[in-house]
């Protein structure tokens, strides 16, 4: 087994609260994630808003400074390192963000932008910034006769673009994407996702993909992590993911997507209620308050994320269901559709 | 039977300082009692703004709406704004994308949804009020409704606001509903939940429903007729099957084969749509969809120069605005299905 490019332990994370008349509380946004990511792998992080996986990206390129567990890049612990010391790390550790209008600066032009990187990390490219610049437009699809251009003279998915040729500037061994095509337009999105994709593989970059969309994670991601309340509920290769679900919740979330290749209401399991609040999050298993198949030990104990049989698909639940997705064909036919 | 709203060559039209857009350019439709259209395409294609025309939303000095709209037999456009106003949460309504900046947040939640009971029921008093509102929060699936009545919209988590919207646009049982991406800003596990709502409900009051969306995986699930809109006009339409099953147009083929899906091939690439969808302000001549379009070589030009009708195609109720002839049509989209395989 190859060594891993990064790896978490217990990684935490918990927000205080002051609350007006109220106790001041803790938001327990992620609590103790464990996982590891191999050089050239794709993770996938997927869950429900408020699940942490944004808290957790960001704690991954130290946006946010973790409050447990440890973060090591490259064989470094990186868990409190302060600036000097991640500096010569920036280069190797970028991120791409959900929202092409917001993170693009509107008073510098693109091409600008793009070297901003490699400025700051005070990187001078064989051949000049410029012609780097150059090179990075065109592999990520924008004319480079344009980098004297504006932010607001492009369209949504070329914004997008431009975030990702900064991302990539400085050569980076890891991308942190966070909701990178959830912004765009669904013919604009399946074009970012091709680019990722084919730049990911050109370039051997390992990825944590972050994502509410478990279809556009499954074109993605070689891994998948499932999280709920920010906890990892299973973590496992991607075919068993969405093949072979155990935990009651991956296999809630996958039934309730709507998928157009299936026609009329689908055979959901159905979850009542909403996802609880982190600031008070359910004892023993956190699912268990809109779990269909909880009992009383589910209240009393937290489950442990551990493999089973030996695979390598960790589940955290006292009753993993196994077998296929029984009620997704139900009234759903197949559908005909050019890909 | 009668279609309960029925929508004739609608035209929405702003005059901006470089020119009219026209935001919603030909467009015609019907729905009935009990069923749902489900209105598709990308920002920009028009599909709010002709919701907010069937409204009777948009400002007389700033847009122009022409055509024909007709609810219940009753037209709307030229009717005086005080008759429109009359029927807009009685007999039309409306649930919008966003519930947190649709609900005021200095309100009770109860006290917003009783002011849209009242402003149609004059002589129901504060009691009356409050047991219609809190009968209509328990219908929407909201626990405790007698407590909630009294909470304010942040009290509300993201699911539940909506199921106030929704409760808020039922409260005079309209016939008609339009909503419009109403379950975009939603996880998906509570998404399932409002689409189960809004089918129950709609079984329950024979609502006709327009849904208008981003996602044809919701489409799929709900609707029972298709809408697609490109640059303010509709390409094609028809049942779901037809739309969803045998597409004829190559922008509907664009967008299905675009979107990822959870079934078939992970490891195939996606087939995006090449370029961006087109600014109102300045449409592609011909056949708006041209520049983007594989086929547009095939029709000696026409493409390019002359803007497709929209037409009947196969079996009836389809229709497709499309210059390839209808055989070429189902032998291309034949031909890309055996190229690239069926299954995804």
């Amino acid at each position: 087994m190859s060594e891993s490019l990064l790896r978490v332990r217990g990684l935490t994370k918990h927000f205080p609260v002051r609350g007006g008349l109220r106790r001041a509380g803790l938001v327990r946004a992620v609590d103790g994630l464990d996982f590891a990511v191999r050089a050239g792998e794709t993770l996938g992080l997927v869950g429900e808003s408020g699940c942490g996986k944004t808290t957790t990206g960001r704690m991954l390129v130290r946006l946010l400074e973790p409050t447990g567990g440890s973060i090591e890049f490259a064989g470094r612990d990186i868990t409190h390192a302060g600036r000097r010391e991640l500096r010569p790390l920036r280069s190797d550790l970028q991120i791409i963000f959900q929202d092409p209008y917001a993170s693009l600066n509107p008073r510098h032009t693109v091409g600008r932008i793009i070297a901003m990187p490699l400025e700051v990390n005070g990187i001078t490219p064989p051949g000049g910034t410029n012609a780097r610049v150059r090179e990075l437009m065109e592999l990520v699809g924008l004319n480079p006769e344009h980098y004297n251009r504006y932010p607001h003279e492009f369209s949504g998915g070329q914004r997008q673009r431009v975030g990702i040729a900064r991302a990539l500037a400085p050569g980076p061994r890891l991308v942190v994407a966070d909701e990178p095509v959830s912004a765009l337009d669904v013919s604009i999105q399946a074009q970012v996702v091709n680019l990722l994709r084919d730049l990911q593989r050109e370039l051997g970059l390992a990825f944590v993909f972050i994502a509410h969309d478990l279809a556009v994670v499954r074109h993605f991601c070689q891994r998948v992590a499932v999280m709920y309340l920010g906890r990892i509920v299973e973590i496992g290769d991607r075919d068993d993911i969405y093949e072979r679900p155990q935990h009651p919740y991956t296999r809630a979330l996958l039934s309730a997507v709507p998928d157009v290749t299936r026609l009329g209401p689908a055979g959901r399991i159905r979850l009542s209620g909403d996802v609880p609040t982190p600031l008070d999050p359910p004892s023993g298993c956190r699912f268990r308050s809109r779990c269909p198949a909880a009992r009383d030990r589910c209240a009393a104990e937290e489950p442990a994320l551990v493999r089973r049989d030996g695979g390598n698909q960790a589940i955290a639940c006292h009753f993993p269901e196994s077998g296929p997705l029984g009620a997704m064909p139900a009234n759903g036919t197949d559908a005909e559709v050019p890909a | 039977m009668d279609p309960y709203l029925r929508v004739d060559d609608l035209r929405v039209g702003f005059t901006t300082t470089d020119g009219v857009v026209r935001a919603v350019d030909g467009v015609s439709f019907s729905v009935e009692r009990g069923r749902t259209l489900g209105v598709v395409g990308e920002s920009g294609s028009g599909k709010s703004v002709t919701a907010l025309a069937v409204l009777g939303l948009h400002d007389p000095r700033r847009a122009t709406v022409t055509g024909e709209i007709t609810l219940g037999g009753r037209p709307l456009v030229g009717r005086p704004e005080a008759e429109v106003r009359r029927l807009r949460g009685r007999d039309m309504a409306m649930i919008f994308q966003d519930p947190l900046s649709a609900l005021h947040p200095y309100y009770p939640v109860g006290r917003q949804i009783a002011e849209a009971y009242r402003v149609h029921h004059p002589r129901a008093g504060r009691a009356e009020a409050r047991r219609r509102v809190v009968e209509m929060l328990g219908r929407v699936g909201i626990p405790q409704p007698e407590r909630r009545h009294d909470q304010y919209p942040h009290e509300f988590s993201g699911g539940m606001r909506q199921r106030a919207m929704i409760a808020m646009a039922l409260v005079n049982d309209p016939e008609l509903l339009i909503a419009d991406e109403p379950t975009t800003a939603l996880d998906v596990t509570v998404q399932a939940q409002i689409l189960d709502l809004l089918a129950d409900l709609q079984a329950e009051f024979g609502t006709a429903i327009v849904l208008i969306t981003h996602d044809l995986g919701v489409v799929s699930q709900v609707a029972d007729d298709v809408l697609v809109m490109y640059a303010g006009r509709a390409v094609e339409q028809g049942s779901v099957e037809q739309v969803l099953r045998q597409p004829q147009h190559p922008y509907t083929w664009g967008l299905l084969s675009s979107v990822p899906s959870l079934h078939g091939d992970a490891d195939a690439d996606l087939k995006p749509i090449p370029g961006n969808p087109p600014s109102l302000i300045d449409v592609p001549a011909g056949c708006a969809f041209h520049p983007r379009c594989r086929y547009a070589e095939q029709t000696g030009g026409r493409c390019r120069t002359e803007l497709p009708e929209l037409r009947p195609a196969g079996a009836s109720g389809h229709r497709v605005a499309c210059h390839l002839a209808t055989e070429d049509r189902i032998r291309s989209y034949a031909e890309d299905v055996a190229r690239v395989g069926v299954a995804r």
